[in-house]
């Protein structure tokens, strides 16, 4: 396939060059409705956290500013003395990076496999992947109370949400992934691959996973951002995790824009966050490519 | 890239072996073995549950509850709102993520969209009702918009909000897809940008567009605290109804209902899938 494609490109560059009046006409068209686009919706992405930063920001009286709601984060300790934020932050970020480990190990190669091997398991692997979302959260905390009982007695970490964490999120790692591989031609590679003698194993991890490396990036990030923003599994299985920790910190403080400061910092720190993994997923993309 | 890839395995055949013995649908078991622990496993339970009353006797009433016409009016109302705003949110989040990706695949713009999409696609509760609260609201900083608590229009408007971020999330990759040569091709051959996305791009990119649009709308579907947060008088929505028949503080709690409640909802999106199956088939009859 790929020789096709090399063979095909030298003709199409040639016309290509012929029409640059038309091209730029077209780039500029793009240009136009990029820039509309960026902007329109930057704003309504943007304006309401600005107004909600604002209100962290609020005073006393109305109208003024402060900082306490944003010192009281920092300031909060636990009666052991040490700040329980630092821990909580780190079994959030823990738990981010096992269960991303752990969502990638088992959907993509299964994924990769059914689509090329056992086409019939396909809408089988849609539909549960999708059956996390139609069961509210509370609901599968009960039907997972006895599994959750039975893990306790091994161990009684917060990591242990991984096991739930990895099921809450199949459907958005599951449809970024779906789109990233439905967008290249797999049967076409795995054969050609097959047919150079290449492996099973080969095939998955070093022919079809480079091509939709995009879209393994795009699934890591929707299980990331899940996991530094889930409260209600963590709160009704009692475990603590930055969510739970954010939330018993605006519980424990008289000063009601806390909630909002603490919102805020969560999100910011999940934006960090996603950020250096984006840049961390593009360099290998760049050393790969 | 490929041929680079397929050039470097091809120099070990001898791991190639075939062990024809083994059926391949085995490579799918640690994935459903997983699934069946952690997902099928709690629901069976919820599905069982559904079919007994508190004091643990088998009963039809929980099911039976399913059809009298108040929690008719919640199942209608999910509906409702789950299809509009994953609709919208389709739409909208289609057309950033297609302005996102032609542009510089390592530029600013694009790492910018993709993790404020990522943090955004999993922002809800309290925080985001509130936010759109004081902007909008009654007394909001932009203006006051007098739909704000109108169902389904004013919590459409909030929803989107984590809508369009998940659909550039899971979109992005499709469109990334489409080579810049069946654009080049379609011009050189004389079509108007129009009859590109309506002969060649467009059918390109249905198959995964009707699949996030129903991520979307189970996404909107399961959504509870922002509903809650949004308007906490009235129920609309299953999940609001779940959760106060879960959580009742007048000691009238019952979890079967609640249980038949959720079992309603999984058959609702069994039944949307079902439609979306087919609707996939049609879109995807051409492909191999």
């Amino acid at each position: 396939m790929a020789a096709v494609t090399s063979v095909g490109e030298t003709p199409l560059a040639v016309p290509a060059r012929r029409q640059a009046g038309m091209q730029a006409g077209r780039r500029r068209r793009l240009n136009l409705f990029r820039y509309v686009v960026f902007t329109v919706f930057g704003l309504f992405f943007a304006l309401p956290l600005l107004a909600m930063a604002r209100f962290s920001l609020e005073g006393a009286k109305l109208g003024t500013w402060s900082l306490t709601a944003w010192r009281q984060i920092t300031s909060y300790t636990s009666s052991e003395g040490i700040p329980p934020l630092i821990s909580a932050v780190e079994i959030t970020l823990e738990l981010a990076v096992i269960t991303s480990a752990v969502m990638l190990v088992l959907v993509v190669p299964t994924m990769i496999w059914i689509r090329l091997r056992v086409r019939w398991l396909a809408r089988a692997m849609e539909f549960l992947c999708l059956l996390p979302l139609t069961i509210p959260p509370i609901v599968l905390v009960v039907g997972l109370g006895p599994i959750y009982d039975k893990i306790a007695h091994l161990s009684l970490s917060a990591l242990m949400l991984f096991w739930v964490y990895v099921i809450l999120a199949l459907p958005y790692a599951y449809r970024a992934l779906a789109a990233g591989l439905s967008a290249i031609d797999a049967t076409t590679l795995s054969e050609a691959a097959r047919s150079l003698g290449a492996s099973w194993f080969s095939v998955i991890v070093r022919v079809i996973v480079p091509n939709m490396w995009d879209a393994v990036l795009n699934a890591l990030i929707l299980t990331w951002a899940l996991v530094l923003g889930e409260f209600t599994v963590a709160f009704f299985l009692l475990y603590v995790n930055l969510q739970v920790e954010l939330y018993s910190i605006s519980r424990n403080t008289p000063d009601a824009g806390v909630i909002f400061s603490t919102s805020t910092a969560s999100l910011l720190f999940a934006f960090v966050l996603l950020l250096i993994l984006s840049y961390v997923g593009r360099r290998r993309r760049a050393i790969r490519g | 890239m490929a041929v680079a890839a397929t050039t470097r395995t091809g120099a070990r055949p001898s791991w190639a072996g075939r062990r024809p013995s083994v059926p391949p649908w085995v490579g799918t078991v640690p994935f459903f073995g997983y699934v069946a622990v952690f997902l099928l496993w709690p629901t069976g339970i919820v599905v069982y549950e559904a079919f007994k009353n508190p004091a643990g006797r088998f009963t039809l009433s929980g099911i039976t509850a399913l059809g009298n016409s108040q929690v008719r009016g919640f199942f209608i109302g999910s509906f409702k709102l789950s299809l509009i705003s994953s609709l919208i949110g389709a739409v909208l989040g289609a057309i950033l993520a297609y302005a996102v990706a032609s542009g510089n695949p390592d530029g600013v713009i694009r790492r910018l969209y993709l993790c404020v999409s990522g943090v955004l696609a999993q922002f809800g509760g309290v925080t985001l009702a509130f936010a759109f609260l004081v902007l909008i609201g009654p007394v909001g900083l932009l203006f006051h918009a007098g739909w704000y608590f109108s169902f389904p229009w004013g919590i459409t408007v909030i929803y989107a909000y984590f809508q369009i971020p998940l659909m550039v999330l899971v979109f992005l990759p499709a469109i990334d897809g489409l080579k810049v040569q069946w654009r080049e091709a379609s011009e050189n051959l004389g079509s108007s940008a129009w009859q590109y996305w309506r002969y060649v791009g467009g059918p390109l990119l249905l198959p995964a567009f009707l699949g996030a649009l129903l991520l979307l709308f189970a996404n909107a579907l399961s959504a509870y605290a922002t509903i809650q947060a949004w308007e906490d008088a009235i129920p609309y929505t299953v999940p609001q109804q779940i959760y106060t028949s879960m959580s009742s503080e007048v000691g009238l709690a019952n979890i079967n209902y609640a249980d038949a409640l959720a079992l309603g909802m999984v058959v609702l999106v069994a039944i949307v899938m079902t439609g979306y199956a087919l609707l996939q088939r049609r879109a995807a009859r051409w492909l191999r």
